[in-house]
């Protein structure tokens, strides 16, 4: 396994440079992906916030449904990118996410955040943000606000429904490369 | 616990916008067609620039009516726009839940010294400037995003040129100077020390930057994009062309692969008639909307 490591963050529309600078900050190297062979050699995945209908037309008209579907490392969705990840689109996450599901951007709030093994709560950025209705009986919930799911894991899939990566805590970003390293080890 | 309509969560909406359209919307069915383009946004607008330029009169804060059919026929956010310091228009918006609010130029100004104190409002702000002293003081006055005004409704993307290279070659100008030159440089901005100051370190805008103002074609988006735009706004250049949806999903194209000139030159191909247009170098003073706002 190479000491580095390479992720992709999707950059067809949203906040991708935000995640690309957390990413960087952390010692990664961070490629920008368009196109589908801009997958190739990557050890992790980032689909970011942004227009879930715009994200998911630009990945059609550019034939990323597919290879995304194939990619084999792991991959990190935030809000729209839950979205995309969940049932209703590329399937790889067992939930059902309800869209806008807290209202107009006038119900947007910040709101701490409770982790998963971590006695210190995380401030959740959540805009016009979605909602997990429902999930499977493989995922776990990682972070809960007032009780309910916001960030979740399947295996090699993380997803938060708030944006990690508008605040300088970078402890959900670490968890993910933390996530890439394991699993590097698991297929290597 | 929860806290609303804070800075980061109004600039953080704009934040979600970027390497998007937004486009100029009148009625659900043109509201419909931005969404299945791929719009990440719409504006909704009684007329669009180009007609309130060429019907003039008063142009206000369309009717709640208009906006609410917008609200209802898409899933992506609607903002709409209130006249320059006419902040009952905007508390109207706010209560119809629009998710942002663009102080705009292309109404008639309803105040000739003061803009909105947008600070007051949860529901977020854009503003249009022409220079960096314009888009500081937006920002001090609490807009969460900003757009180069350019010319709406021209079809002529000069404008919109004149004012990023303004935006931007101002930015880059302040990155040189020494700190104890930014207090008379605030003063010539005529922009708060802090915010001068913040830039300078930072050598961006502290919040998200789009274009509006001329935009007709896929190459004129990615023209902007690569000037240094984070995304566009498309008022009159898609439904006042020959082929609404085909040309929006050609700009929204263009704006993803913007430094890609193969997908740029496919996407521009056979797109039907664009909107005619205007020469904005030959518009009278008083036919230009970009120097209203102070």
């Amino acid at each position: 396994m190479r000491a580095t490591l390479r992720i992709g963050v999707l950059a067809v529309q949203g906040n991708f440079r935000e995640h690309a600078a957390v990413l960087r900050l952390l010692g990664a190297d961070v490629a920008e992906v368009r196109k589908p062979e801009e997958l190739e050699g990557l050890d992790g995945l980032v689909i970011p916030g942004g227009e879930s209908t715009a994200i998911q037309r630009l990945v059609d008209v550019y034939g990323l449904d597919e290879p995304l579907t194939r990619f084999q490392g792991p991959l990190f969705g935030t809000c729209a990118g839950m979205i995309l990840l969940g049932r209703d689109h590329l399937g790889l996450l067992d939930v059902a996410v309800a869209r806008n599901a807290f209202g107009r951007q006038v119900a947007s709030f910040e709101a701490d955040v409770e982790l998963e093994g971590d006695d210190v709560p995380l401030t959740g950025v959540f805009i016009r943000a979605p909602r997990v209705a429902e999930a499977g009986p493989e995922v776990d919930v990682l972070g809960r606000l007032r009780g309910e799911p916001v960030l979740v894991r399947q295996g090699r899939i993380l997803a938060a429904s708030f944006h990690p990566e508008l605040t300088a805590d970078t402890r959900v970003h670490e968890r993910f490369l933390q996530l890439v390293r394991e699993e590097g080890h698991v297929r290597a | 616990m929860a806290e609303h309509g804070t800075m980061r969560v109004k600039s953080g909406l704009a934040e979600m916008l970027k390497g998007g359209v937004i486009m100029d919307v009148t009625d659900s069915s043109q509201a419909r067609i931005a969404e299945e383009a791929g719009a990440v946004a719409v504006m909704a607008l009684e007329r669009v620039p180009a007609d309130i330029r060429a019907e003039g009169g008063v142009a206000r804060m369309a009717d709640p009516t208009k906006i609410v059919e917008i609200q209802e026929a898409v899933t992506i956010p609607v903002m709409a726009k209130a006249r320059i310091g006419h902040f009952v228009e905007a508390q109207i918006l706010e209560a119809l839940e629009v998710d942002y609010i663009d102080e705009s130029e292309v109404l008639t100004p309803a105040d000739e010294q003061h803009h909105i104190d947008k600070w007051g409002f949860r529901v977020p702000f854009v503003c249009g400037c022409r220079n960096l002293g314009e888009a500081l003081r937006r920002i001090g006055e609490g807009a969460a995003m900003i757009r180069t005004k350019g010319e709406a409704g021209t079809g002529d993307i000069v404008n919109a040129v004149r004012h990023m290279r303004a935006v931007f070659g101002e930015i880059r100008r302040l990155r040189g100077l020494a700190e104890d030159e930014l207090y008379t440089e605030a003063k010539g901005l005529q922009a708060p020390l802090e915010l001068v100051r913040w830039v300078a370190a930072e050598g961006r805008l502290p919040v998200v930057t789009f274009t509006a103002g001329g935009i007709a074609t896929p190459a004129d988006a990615a023209l902007c994009m690569q000037l240094g735009a984070d995304g566009v706004f498309v008022g009159s250049g898609i439904f006042k062309s020959a082929d609404p949806m085909s040309r929006a999903k050609a700009i929204v194209e263009a704006t993803t692969h913007y430094s890609d000139p193969e997908i740029l030159a496919r996407v521009s191909t056979g797109l039907g008639e664009p909107m005619r247009g205007l020469d904005a170098a030959a518009l009278p003073p008083e036919e230009l909307l970009e120097t209203r706002g102070w």
